[in-house]
């Protein structure tokens, strides 16, 4: 929130153009799979800063704490286990959270004016005093992301710290991860620092590393390092896209056969005034109490 | 450790093993990290389960808990029997070519001299053969029989492939790819480093497992190398400390040792430690015991130290025996202790075998706990249901609850595992009634020391002498006690070279131990911090310039002894005094003196093993690193594989003795063997261990840390969870023949049953964080489980290897 409203690019639900004085080199996070260690001081920096502490839960028979995101836990750590026909037994560890779309399926999805932005660094934000707690965002995430408030119904999800980005300063959990795991910068400099750490991982024999970008959604400000390449292993889609849905509620004809349905009724009911006139008061049988 | 933290970045191979330090030392292992991105160094893993280090491990081998030595074993007879270690290094820098005593001998599990009803060792056998002229005799050529090297090589010769992969567990093919991997830094410019930390530590054998990675890595040449080391990972940020004051019962600051009973006075005490060469021309630095002894007896008791009094030698107490923690729970077992003061120690979860803890805690009279938090041993006398099942009111201890403040609410300095002095500020003031450690203990000082004054008592005048130079007497400061550790001169020093310069001037800090006296005009708390604290603060110096770009940072904070880097670093360069790797030179002779970016491990001035004839490990009488241990360990000379106390199996596959099952010079307790489990009963390896999300029983108190791990596990495979119909989440039960604990059940593929012995054998993971006080879910306390059973030389519990049995619960 801390970005002015001088670097919104794109406003949910908004028709009003978007200022365009001034521009923000596109920024992104980097998670290398490869460099993880799943020790969650990611999650405690993000509790941390972000002053938000979520119940005291269970553990479920694995090490997922909290098991699953929510409105105060907007990433965790999801440990897989798979037996590589080629690698043997690994340990899949993945930070879960908010990959920040260029082309987000959040805000296109979303109704409430001005409740979803997109600033002019990529980071897509939810502005909660708009939010009408309606649901669709988290239809139009292909990763399932955004979580609801048990008591206020708003959707809450990873900021990617704008707050402290646009103060100059990393994100949070940025800053505590310990093996670098986690880098921030220009999505260019990210995006050449996870190619370079792919000729190390090709060196160790993990030949099928990849760069995780989906261009589905246009590319993403949260790209993985992923040492077996296939996305699928860490749980994400391996072609992300939004929904159909999502552009066809959003669409001109969904609009315009809304607006029709609307006026279809006005018009009905304008008809049914006319021909059987205003309800009688006295006619209707009385209420229980009265 | 014998390197330091940042320095594992220059490794090329780093061997975890006895350790978890991407679990249980996240911060340090991004050292790890580093050397993997840019030194290209390969990461091995060994342990009984699959841990978060693994997962970004290149090989990763599992073995049952308690089978190192058999790993480390295997990996010596292949060094060996390949001729793959650094031959110069070798016959130059170890014990190799020493000539043992010809009726040293090692049969069927036991070396010579053992004595079966008292379980130890005569040692006498397990020495080197002297020549008249008093020095240990040496075979150059390593051919002789009876040399430290051809020993080597026959006792390791039965640690075949074959061998290892059915004791361990692990794979024969996996294990000769870590033997390769491991072999490959012995060329002199290719280093591994060693991690490992109480996985090592907690076994009969923990001493030894330590020990055979040492050996690996002087057969290697990587002791002393930028990259190379025995690296012990502290598991407190300031536990090396504690061991380097000597905050243990048989050991005084710096590692000098409690006197024995047998020590009648001071000069049996100091001729028994000063240790002459037994090799011509070596520096056996040992020989300058008395200056350090002198210079913290006149640290302790000022001018009631004098020479006429035998330097209070008197003042200090004599053991009869060592009263480690094991021994100490066995006497207030046996109610023969009134009273324990318990500090930053949380007593009833950290010595093993809870049952006996809280009844030991039940006999006492009163017990004090100084501690910020309310820990488990503060409210043993509680009833907290199965996880605590207590009577209150069958408790007669007196216990007093004194609030002391954290370690961000006092200054002071930190000592890491890489024997760094790091000093640090308040961060704020201890909460309410809290008053800080220094406080609380100078003020019962105070106390104590006034009653003995007034009221006399049997020898009152350890404390009533004591020197107490502090400005304010209840409350020393941080600053004054490092200043006491560091030290200071008590009359003008004169220049050993020019009696008519002073080098330090009376009441002036000293700057090195090399100033230390023993004729009392040096007073020092601990001789190896002596430098820390000189005119100014150097723990408090944080520069990181960093010249050699290999991590020493000399200006940042203050490294023991004499702000060295890399311990040993004199055996980084060859007899002539060049750096086996120019790459990594740490230091070298430059024909005059020795230079480098480190402060180096040898007489300055002293000419290189070629020229002088002094190598390198200046420590040791012998000059050279030992092989061969000679009579130093209780358990012998050589590491030996020795079943855990509970193991799966009914016997040693090594070793047909019965009495050599185990290791033979372990202490047992009659109450605690007799709590032993049998392989029948109890099949399952078990082992426990720290995780990421808590250290120790501290952070169940902190939300954050409590949310990142709630609720109480124990791990098993999925094949025995599939031949018990557990799945995961399901709560279990998990027996040992001293409790029982009831948790829910992590099945995880990270855990896979081994083939030993020609048995199936399943490994069983118990995390320790939970117990009945704190934030997160109430748990068991891991140590109901856990047998009281030390190391045969130090007695570290053995936390790390013994059994269970598990059974499925009903629906939670």
């Amino acid at each position: 929130m801390a970005l002015e409203s001088l670097d919104i690019r794109r406003r949910s639900a908004s028709q009003t153009r978007a200022p365009d004085v001034r521009k923000h080199t596109e920024v992104a996070k980097l998670i290398d799979i490869s460099r993880c260690i799943g020790c969650k001081a990611c999650q405690a920096a993000c509790m941390e800063w972000n002053d938000l502490r979520d119940e005291v839960g269970l553990t479920n028979g694995t090490y997922n704490n909290p098991i699953e995101l929510t409105d105060r836990s907007w990433t965790v750590m999801r440990f897989y286990e798979e037996e590589l026909a080629d690698k043997g037994l690994q340990w899949l560890i993945v930070k879960d959270g908010c990959l920040h779309c260029a082309d987000p399926g959040c805000l296109k999805a979303c109704p409430a004016p001005g409740a979803i932005v997109q600033y002019s660094n990529g980071i897509v934000d939810f502005q909660q005093d708009n939010c009408i707690g309606c649901g669709y965002c988290q239809t139009g995430c292909p990763f399932n992301i955004p979580r609801y408030g048990v008591t206020d119904g708003k959707a809450y999800k990873c900021t990617l710290c704008s707050d402290r980005v646009g103060v100059g300063l990393e994100p949070a959990c940025i800053k505590t991860c310990p093996t670098q795991a986690l880098s921030f910068g220009t999505k260019e400099d990210m995006i050449d620092i996870a190619n370079a750490r792919l000729v190390d991982l090709k060196e160790r024999g993990f030949d099928k590393a990849a760069v995780y970008d989906p261009s589905g959604v246009g590319g993403t400000h949260v790209v993985y390092v992923m040492p077996h390449g296939d996305p699928a292993l860490y749980r994400m889609p391996r072609e992300a896209s939004i929904s159909p849905l999502v552009g066809l509620w959003r669409s001109g004809f969904a609009r315009t056969l809304g607006v029709l349905t609307m006026v279809s009724v006005v018009v009905a009911g304008f008809f049914h005034w006319m021909k059987v006139g205003p309800v009688d008061p006295d006619a209707l049988p009385p209420r229980e109490g009265e | 450790m014998t390197n330091h933290w940042a320095d594992i970045k220059n490794a090329n191979v780093i061997v975890v093993m006895g350790g978890n330090p991407a679990e249980a030392h996240p911060c340090g292992f991004k050292w790890v990290t580093e050397a993997k991105a840019h030194n290209k160094a390969r990461l091995i893993v060994i342990d009984p389960r699959f841990t978060r280090t693994a997962a970004v491990a290149d090989q990763f081998v599992q073995i049952r808990p308690g089978t190192d030595i058999a790993f480390l074993g295997g990996v010596m007879n292949y060094l060996l029997s390949n001729d793959a270690i650094q031959h110069e290094y070798v016959k130059s820098y170890t014990n190799a070519a020493f000539i043992v005593r010809a009726d040293f001998h090692f049969d069927d599990g036991l070396f010579s001299g053992y004595d079966e009803a008292g379980r130890k060792y005569d040692k006498s056998t397990w020495v080197y053969e002297l020549g008249p002229d008093g020095y240990a005799k040496v075979d150059p050529t390593l051919q002789d029989p009876r040399c430290v090297y051809q020993l080597l090589k026959k006792h390791y010769s039965r640690y075949t492939p074959e061998v290892v992969s059915s004791i361990t567990g692990a794979r024969k093919e996996e294990f000769l790819e870590v033997c390769k991997t491991i072999a490959s830094t012995a060329p002199a410019d290719r280093t591994m480093t060693s991690l490992y930390a109480l996985g090592w530590t907690q076994h009969t054998v923990g001493t030894q497992n330590i020990r055979a990675m040492a050996m690996i890595q002087l057969l290697l040449g990587n002791v002393g190398m930028a990259g190379g080391g025995v690296n012990a990972l502290r598991g407190h940020s300031n536990i090396q400390g504690l061991t380097d004051v000597g905050v243990l019962s048989d050991l005084l600051p710096g590692y000098l040792t409690v006197p024995k009973e047998a020590d009648k006075d001071v000069d049996t005490y100091l001729a028994a430690r000063t240790l002459k060469p037994l090799r011509p021309g070596q520096m056996s630095y040992w020989q300058n015991y008395p200056k350090f002894f002198v210079s913290l007896q006149k640290a302790w008791w000022g001018g009631a130290a004098t020479k006429d009094n035998q330097w209070a030698y008197e003042y200090l107490p004599k053991l009869d025996k060592v009263y480690d923690i094991l021994t100490v729970f066995e006497l207030m077992h046996q109610g023969k202790v009134n009273g324990y003061i318990c500090q930053g120690f949380n007593i009833l979860a950290s010595a093993p075998h809870k049952a006996k803890n809280l009844e030991a805690l039940s006999k006492l009279k009163f017990l004090v706990v100084i501690d910020p938090l309310v820990t488990e041993t503060s409210t043993f006398w509680r009833n907290a249901g199965e996880l605590n099942p207590v009577d209150p009111a069958k408790i007669e201890t007196e216990v007093f609850r004194l609030p002391s403040g954290c370690f961000a609410e006092e200054d002071g300095s930190l000592t890491n595992s890489g024997r760094w002095l790091q000093w640090h500020y308040k961060g704020a003031e201890p909460p309410g009634d809290a008053k800080t450690d220094l406080e609380i203990l100078g003020e019962l000082f105070h106390r104590i020391r006034t009653l003995y004054a007034k009221e006399g008592g049997a020898f009152p005048d350890p404390m009533v002498k004591l020197a107490w130079p502090y400005a304010v007497a209840s409350r020393p400061s941080a600053e004054e006690l490092a200043r006491e550790y560091n030290g200071w001169a008590l009359a003008d020093l004169p220049d050993p070279k020019d009696k008519t310069k002073i080098v330090v001037k009376r009441g002036d800090q000293l700057t090195t131990f090399g100033q230390l006296t023993d004729d009392g005009s040096t007073a020092a708390g601990c001789w190896i911090y002596t430098g820390s604290y000189t005119d100014k603060n150097n723990m408090a110096r944080r520069e990181t310039a960093d010249p050699s770009g290999l991590g020493l940072t000399p200006s940042w904070a203050w490294s023991w002894p004499a702000n060295r880097r890399v311990l040993y670093n004199g055996a980084s360069c060859d007899p002539t005094g060049k750096p086996w790797d120019p790459r990594r030179a740490l230091v070298k002779w430059n024909g005059e003196k020795w230079v480098g970016p480190d402060v180096p491990d040898f007489k300055v001035d002293q000419p290189p093993a070629s020229e002088s004839g002094m190598a390198p490990f200046i420590m040791n009488p012998e000059g050279v690193g030992r092989l061969f241990g000679a009579d130093k360990l209780t358990d012998g000379p050589f590491p030996e594989h020795y079943e855990p106390f509970e193991s799966p199996l009914a016997k040693n596959p090594l070793h047909e003795r019965a009495v050599a099952s185990t290791n033979p010079a372990a202490r047992i307790f009659a109450g605690d063997k007799a709590a032993l489990g049998t392989s029948e009963k109890f099949p399952y390896a078990a082992t426990t261990y720290r995780l990421t999300e808590h250290f120790h029983f501290w952070t169940k108190h902190a939300r954050i840390p409590a949310i990142l791990q709630p609720e109480q596990f124990v791990e098993i495979g999925e094949a025995l969870a599939k031949e018990k119909g557990i799945r995961d989440g399901e709560r279990i039960r998990v027996r040992s023949n001293r409790g029982e604990i009831v948790a829910k059940a992590v099945v995880t593929k990270r855990i896979r049953p081994l083939t030993v012995a020609g048995r199936t054998i399943h490994t069983v993971g118990i995390p320790i964080h939970w117990g009945f006080e704190g934030l997160t879910k109430p748990g068991y306390l891991a140590n109901t489980l856990t047998p009281a059973v030390g190391d045969a030389n130090v007695q570290t519990p053995e936390f790390k290897a013994f059994t269970v049995n598990v059974e499925k619960l009903g629906v939670a």
